[in-house]
């Protein structure tokens, strides 16, 4: 199967979850509460799809599959998706515009204002995700632009920990695995991992090559 | 009751629970169609003795202390419910309250009271109470809320049959804790048992009622059948479920809340729009089935009946 193909492929799998949202909603089965239960499913798969998009690099180099490269950016603008239907949700489904709850909840909650420190930080991500982007900022600039979405994974799970009642054991596990992901880089840094010959590419410094980029 | 159960065998580990669930609905359609038979005119208004889940219970009272608001669907609340003896999620409940029996059911009441330390077979408890429909305001600490036509009776009445004593200061109440029926009490969300209480004024007060029944019908399982404490002006969690225990008590009890989180949940516990939980805020609220949001009302829409409970008394040190 052609990587166009396969793209083709996960590109479907991505809208798996909206698409189930909205059969849900067409059957009447969002519970009694519809606009929580889109809130957080929309929540929950921001996060899956922000760990999915950070899995991709260690991944890739513990497994040596160059491949999984060119799905760095499509996953990572599912997130961005997934957070903009949930942040959507929030303002016209939960408040309607009424910014003077939105205000008094994004300024004195501390779990919406992580929440929406994360998805502002996924903003100039999602801007600078084309390749002609790319080539204006030029790579080291790019990378470290880029870096933000660890920052947006971490407020992102903080948010999480800091809405629960007492159930802490969902935003722990997303918590372990975002651990991991991150330790796995300080890992490859310091044991200074390399995949034959991707690094030549700039692949392993964090740059998206245009081949990975293409179809 | 004339047939204990074998303590050992439940019919559930024989029987397949499909069929057993259809047996046991069909006895309980026949003893409803009995009980009615019986009850007929001559209990009108009274507990008639046979209640079983989904019983219908006939002749309510209807009571000056209802809301005219429209009540959620029978649908939207036995669906969607917090009782984390079943689990955390809302359908939890639900799904797997079944596994609770409820029959035989008795409560015990102890403490500070002239009348002697009691189990008291629910029957017995009801009987004396006329059963009266209240339509009620629920509001959860989640910021979401329900109106719910409760059936039950003033906890008041009930209280003032066991005579407590002027040591009784506060009520306090427990949840049945039974893990082999309640898989929540299997992990440790929560300490179990469910602890909830009142100061003695405020479960005097005509407002706080013991509820048996919803819409006509008696409680299901995941409402907190058979017997639940209903106090309107408070957040949802302190209507504490299928209560075992009552006691009366010098000292004011440790609810379960207060014990697992003291910083976010206290004691009193009124809904109070002016005083946020910690984390977010409770200033406004989703009445479930309406889009827009609403501002929530001092407790809870009830502050002309029970202000003057607290009095004097700084609200937001007493959350």
């Amino acid at each position: 199967m052609s990587v166009r193909r396969v793209k083709l492929c996960v590109f479907a799998a991505c809208l798996i979850p909206l698409g189930l949202l909205v059969w849900r909603a067409v059957m009447g089965d969002l519970t009694a509460n519809p606009i929580e239960y889109i809130t957080h499913r929309t929540g929950d798969w921001t996060l899956r799809f922000l760990l999915l998009t950070l899995a991709v690099t260690p991944l890739r180099k513990l497994m040596g599959w160059s491949q999984l490269a060119s799905f760095r950016r499509m996953l990572g603008l599912f997130a961005f998706f997934y957070a903009t239907l949930h942040f959507s949700t929030y303002l016209v489904l939960d408040f309607f515009f009424d910014f003077e709850l939105i205000l008094d909840d994004v300024i004195e909650r501390r779990y919406v204002t992580a929440g929406f420190f994360g998805f502002v930080s996924l903003v100039p991500l999602a801007a600078t995700s084309t390749k002609a982007m790319i080539r204006r900022l030029g790579g080291e600039r790019w990378r470290s632009l880029h870096r933000l979405a660890y920052v947006a994974a971490v407020a992102g799970v903080v948010h999480y920990f800091w809405l629960v009642k007492i159930d802490v054991l969902p935003p722990l596990t997303y918590a372990v695995i975002l651990a991991v992901l991150l330790g796995s880089r300080v890992w490859f840094r310091y044991t200074n991992h390399r995949v034959g010959r991707a690094s030549a590419t700039g692949r392993d410094r964090g740059v998206p090559t245009d081949a990975d980029l293409a179809g | 009751m004339l047939i204990r159960q074998a303590p050992d065998i439940r019919s559930s580990e024989i029987t397949p629970e499909r069929l057993y669930r259809n047996r046991r609905q069909f006895i309980q359609g026949a003893s409803g169609v009995v009980a009615g038979a019986l009850v007929g005119g001559a209990m009108l208004g009274r507990y008639g003795g046979l209640l079983r889940a989904q019983e219908s219970i006939d002749n309510l009272k209807q009571s000056p202390l209802s809301t005219d608001e429209e009540p959620n669907s029978y649908e939207d609340i036995t669906t969607y419910n917090n009782f984390y003896e079943f689990g955390l999620d809302k359908g939890d409940p639900a799904r797997y309250s079944h596994e609770m029996s409820i029959d035989p059911w008795s409560v015990r009441v102890e403490g500070e009271m002239n009348k002697p330390a009691a189990d008291v077979a629910l029957d017995d408890l009801l009987r004396p109470h006329t059963l009266e429909e209240r339509i009620y305001r629920l509001r959860c600490v989640e910021a979401w809320s329900m109106v719910v036509p409760w059936v039950g009776f003033p906890l008041g009445d009930l209280i003032k049959r066991f005579e407590p004593t002027s040591k009784a200061k506060f009520v306090k109440f427990e949840t049945l804790h039974r893990p082999s029926e309640m898989r929540g009490q299997r992990g440790r969300s929560l300490e179990w048992p469910y602890v909830e209480g009142l100061r003695m004024d405020e479960a005097m007060h005509p407002l706080a009622i013991l509820a048996v029944g919803m819409y006509g019908k008696t409680l299901l399982n995941q409402q907190g059948a058979p017997l639940r404490l209903v106090v309107p002006w408070k957040y949802g969690f302190k209507s504490i479920k299928s209560i075992v225990k009552m006691e009366f008590v010098e000292e004011q009890p440790r609810n379960s809340w207060n014990v697992a989180i003291p910083n976010e949940y206290g004691f009193y516990s009124n809904v109070n729009p002016e005083v946020d939980h910690p984390r977010w805020s409770q200033a406004s609220e989703r009445r479930i089935g309406s889009f827009f949001r609403m501002r929530t009302a001092m407790f809870n829409g009830y502050a002309d009946q029970v202000a003057g409970l607290y009095d004097g008394m700084d609200l937001a040190q007493n959350y």
